[in-house]
């Protein structure tokens, strides 16, 4: 237990997805005008991270891992194992985008009011590389069903905290004077910036 | 090459640039940049990546029923990544560590996606090759500068030659820690987007 929630803490804070990776840029500086639609969207990729990194680790672990069919098709010649991680990107890819379109039918029927409220989000998730992202790091550290879990729950909040906190300074900075060359998206870089360098302060727990 | 094919090659540099205007592709522009052997090798994979789909899109694009499109154009971003980037593991396997997840997260830059929906979708394929190019140099463009930046002032380096001998290797230059941070790059990328729209005001953006 204890192992899961410093992994959930963990990946929130310290590895936060947008600040620390810089996952889901572009989302996160066209995206983050307003509170409102930032919360709308980093509920979008809250839901669909905690989704897709489990069925992608499912999929990972069951198919393409090196020598993952073996016992089903009765491989037992080390050198004749099935390795189809090559695979994985267009596979990953394509789970991404059918859960998306899934979840947005799903939501559809029978969520309706989150489903006007999410609206044209959905869709734009299926290329949002912190989805593809937390997918590739789960992979890379080999995370189990559990692990995994915890660990796209905890990345998507993540993601959600960093580009709520952002649209609240991007709502105030509408009333300070900046330069016209600067104005929209140059002051959001550095913004950004100055926020990664805040994040940068949590390197230093060690959980 | 035609007035049209020259236009469209170089517009995206400065005109246009998809980083600094069209705010796409930011993730891997802030993550690779530490190095410029990095940025380099990004760059070629995602000039042959946006150059290459582009080209496919454009040809069966009378073919692609317009409801299943995304699909279809992710299925051919995702196929020339994975040619990438086992070309990578097969013939430089350091590079393509180091680059880890970003090679991957081609896949979901929105510059190929952005290009191929933008572009490719409506014109013939010549064009949209020369399109796929341009944009990918202009992205390329940016990255190169700010690893120039952060590798000249973070490291004395250039492709790690030494240019300006460092402190520790009894030179005189004393690097500049910061640099070496991922987060630097926002800062540099901010005053580069404010120095493009010095020089071009029309991009200034309204509030």
């Amino acid at each position: 237990m204890e192992h899961y929630l410093s992994l959930f803490v963990k990946t929130i804070f310290i590895e936060n997805m947008a600040l620390s990776f810089f996952l889901g840029m572009c989302t996160f500086l066209a995206v983050s005008k307003k509170i409102s639609t930032a919360i709308g969207l980093g509920v979008a990729v809250v839901v669909v991270l905690g989704i897709a990194v489990p069925a992608n680790q499912v999929i990972y672990q069951g198919i393409l891992a090196p020598g993952a069919l073996d016992g089903l098709l009765g491989v037992t010649d080390p050198a004749e194992s099935i390795d189809l991680s090559f695979l994985s990107f267009i596979t990953f890819i394509g789970v991404i985008a059918a859960l998306v379109q899934i979840l947005e039918m799903v939501l559809d029927k029978y969520f309706p009011p989150l489903y006007n409220a999410l609206g044209i989000f959905l869709p734009l998730i299926t290329v949002n590389c912190a989805i593809f992202g937390g997918v590739s790091f789960m992979v890379a550290r080999n995370y189990t069903l559990g692990e995994s879990v915890v660990y796209g729950v905890g990345s998507g909040v993540g993601w959600m905290l960093a580009i709520v906190l952002m649209a609240g300074l991007r709502e105030k900075m509408k009333y300070s004077d900046v330069p016209a060359g600067l104005k929209g998206l140059g002051i959001t870089f550095i913004t950004a910036g100055l926020m990664a360098f805040g994040f940068l302060s949590f390197g230093g727990i060690s959980l | 090459m035609s007035a049209d094919a020259k236009k469209v090659l170089t517009s995206p540099i400065l005109d246009n640039n998809p980083i600094a205007l069209q705010i796409l592709g930011v993730c891997s522009a802030l993550a690779v940049t530490s190095s410029m052997v990095n940025a380099a090798v990004m760059t070629i994979a995602v000039v042959v990546v946006t150059a290459f789909s582009s080209l496919f899109i454009s040809i069966i694009r009378n073919h692609i029923p317009s409801s299943v499109r995304i699909i279809v154009q992710m299925a051919i971003i995702a196929s020339l990544v994975i040619v990438v980037d086992q070309v990578l593991k097969a013939f430089s396997y350091q590079l393509s560590k180091e680059l880890s997840v970003y090679i991957g997260l081609i896949i979901t830059n929105c510059i190929v996606m952005g290009r191929a929906e933008a572009f490719a979708m409506k014109e013939t394929p010549m064009l949209s090759f020369m399109d796929g190019i341009g944009n990918g140099l202009g992205y390329g463009f940016i990255l190169l500068v700010v690893a120039t930046v952060r590798e000249l002032f973070g490291f004395g380096t250039l492709f790690g030659i030494e240019i300006l001998p460092l402190v520790q290797n009894d030179g005189w230059y004393q690097a500049n820690g910061l640099l070496v941070l991922p987060f630097s790059s926002f800062f540099i990328i901010g005053l580069l987007i404010w120095a493009i729209r010095q020089k071009k005001p029309e991009q200034v953006e309204k509030d």
